[in-house]
């Protein structure tokens, strides 16, 4: 085997994995499973029942203390100051001069405790960073990165499984976006109504030690284990980002769809402000848009995207499509030639596969009736 | 996996049955598990030439794209048109109905440089190990 393999980090539910015959590969510094029965399948059952995803890679970190929230606002282009506990946001974290570090969520679990999860990636990168700012505030971070196991229940049939494993009382009182704690078998439980597949469900968050038996239970409610393939093939249906593909340093927020994030008029400072205000006045060069294959052929990322034999931008992501049954990718272009039912051509190896601009995203769930939805508000 | 004891491989993992003057080729089973799932195959059309380790045609999974090489030289008489509405056919029987072309071979000779199924699971062993 590679020598790498011999440094890579393990989650706390690698042998979990390793038991149920997954195929491991190394990403971003840790072996992690890629599929257990198959990417597709994994991806129909997200779709159309329930899966889990071993998420434990993702960076995790607390912070806590009276100006906790001051921290995170200044870290963050989002108003994550006005989040009240028991919720939380998605945001950027952005350099001075406005290129994307990371994107995050950001929880706020009581007044002076919160939670941020960042990419696995950049979690290294993210804690210097945040560490070099962290002083000016009274708050202080908590690295609960390898400490504890993440795990993301995701699809229709998420919450109905959960109910019967974390109880039905705490899993029903998380609307979307909101955040909580409970005891499960001693241990506390984290738990947020968010994900990344496109689907409803929880992505919760334990001690590493109570890490397998909490991802036994779930197998025992009959949610199936899914790899990082299909965790991939599902966000990009749902058109969610992935930083180091469709965002990264050189990127900034309004050229990816991310105007929701950036938060210009609270008054507050924060990193990035001043060069995200002139590029908000400025507009932008190019911007992020959804891509659907009109033929046969996979666009992959890297590819570049051509008009009338000119290169005019490349995809970010691409690949295949379970749900849609043909090739989907995300890509940058110029504002004028990214309107929804432009044709252009994705440069596929050399061969020209037609491709139609369509709106985001590939993917949404079909809304369910309010019963699903717990108790009334 | 059981490799069938009357087809010829390659290290690159593909398979031919021959029959006559004719060799049918796809990808072994152990190549089509590696990939996972298979969304797309581009084969070359009938009265292409294709030469012995050359390149004939692409295989996309959902993961990646992999290049297909030929384990012989000649002339394709038939693609599998099969495959462009059911690639996954590869998956699912890749001797069968996942076979990818058949060729007219042009030197008969090449078949003696090719693995027999015993040496082809020999080398797939060592790749897993």
């Amino acid at each position: 085997m590679s020598p790498e393999t011999e440094t890579l980090l393990h989650t706390p539910l690698h042998a979990e994995h390793s038991a149920l015959g997954a195929r491991l590969v190394p990403f971003a510094g840790w072996e992690m499973s890629v599929q257990y029965a198959g990417i597709v399948e994994e991806h129909r059952v997200v779709r159309e029942a329930s899966g889990m995803f071993d998420v434990s890679h993702m960076g995790r970190f607390e912070v806590r203390g009276p100006e906790a929230g001051r921290f995170l606002r200044y870290l963050c282009t989002w108003d994550v100051a006005s989040l009240e506990p028991g919720a939380g946001h998605y945001a950027a974290a952005c350099r001075e001069d406005g290129g994307i570090l990371d994107d995050v969520y950001v929880f706020r679990l009581e007044d002076e405790r919160w939670l941020i999860v960042v990419n696995a990636a950049n979690a290294p990168k993210m804690l210097g960073w945040m560490a070099s700012h962290v002083a000016r505030f009274d708050a202080r971070l908590v690295d609960r990165h390898r400490s504890t196991a993440m795990i993301a229940v995701q699809g229709p049939d998420a919450l109905a499984r959960l109910d019967a494993v974390v109880g039905a009382q705490f899993v029903r009182s998380l609307k979307p976006r909101r955040c909580g704690e409970t005891d499960w078998n001693g241990q506390v439980l984290f738990a947020s109504r968010t994900g990344y597949t496109g689907e409803d469900g929880l992505e919760l968050v334990i001690d590493g030690r109570g890490g397998p038996a909490l991802w036994r239970a779930l197998l025992d409610a009959d949610v199936r284990p899914c790899g990082l393939g299909a965790r991939d093939t599902l966000r990009l249906e749902a058109a969610l980002l992935l930083y180091g593909n469709d965002i990264d340093e050189a990127t900034n927020p309004f050229e990816v769809g991310l105007d929701w994030v950036v938060t210009l008029d609270d008054g507050a400072d924060f990193l990035g402000r001043e060069a995200l205000r002139r590029m908000a006045e400025r507009g932008v060069g190019r911007q992020l848009v959804c891509l659907r294959a009109l033929g046969r052929g996979i666009m992959r990322g890297g590819h570049a995207i051509r008009d009338g034999g000119l290169d005019v931008g490349v995809v970010t992501s691409g690949g295949f499509s379970p749900t849609l049954g043909v090739s989907i990718g995300l890509g940058v272009l110029p504002p004028a030639l990214g309107e929804v039912g432009a044709r252009l051509e994705v440069d596929v190896r050399g061969k020209p596969l037609p491709v139609e601009v369509v709106p985001r995203p590939f993917y949404k769930r079909p809304k369910k009736s309010k019963e699903t939805n717990g108790q009334p508000a | 996996m059981v490799s069938p004891p009357e087809l010829k491989y390659t290290t690159e993992h593909e398979w031919v049955r021959v029959e006559g003057d004719t060799g049918t080729i796809g990808i072994t089973d152990y190549a089509q598990d590696q990939l996972g799932d298979i969304v797309f195959v581009e084969l070359p059309a009938a009265g292409a030439a294709i030469s012995s380790a050359q390149k004939f045609g692409e295989i996309e999974s959902v993961k990646a794209v992999s290049e297909l090489f030929a384990p012989v030289s000649g002339e394709v008489t038939e693609a599998n048109s099969g495959l462009a509405d059911s690639p996954e056919a590869v998956n699912d029987d890749p001797y069968g109905d996942g076979w990818m072309i058949k060729v007219r071979l042009s030197d008969v000779a090449e078949l003696a440089k090719l693995l027999s199924a015993d040496e082809y699971e020999a080398i797939i062993e060592a790749e897993d190990a």
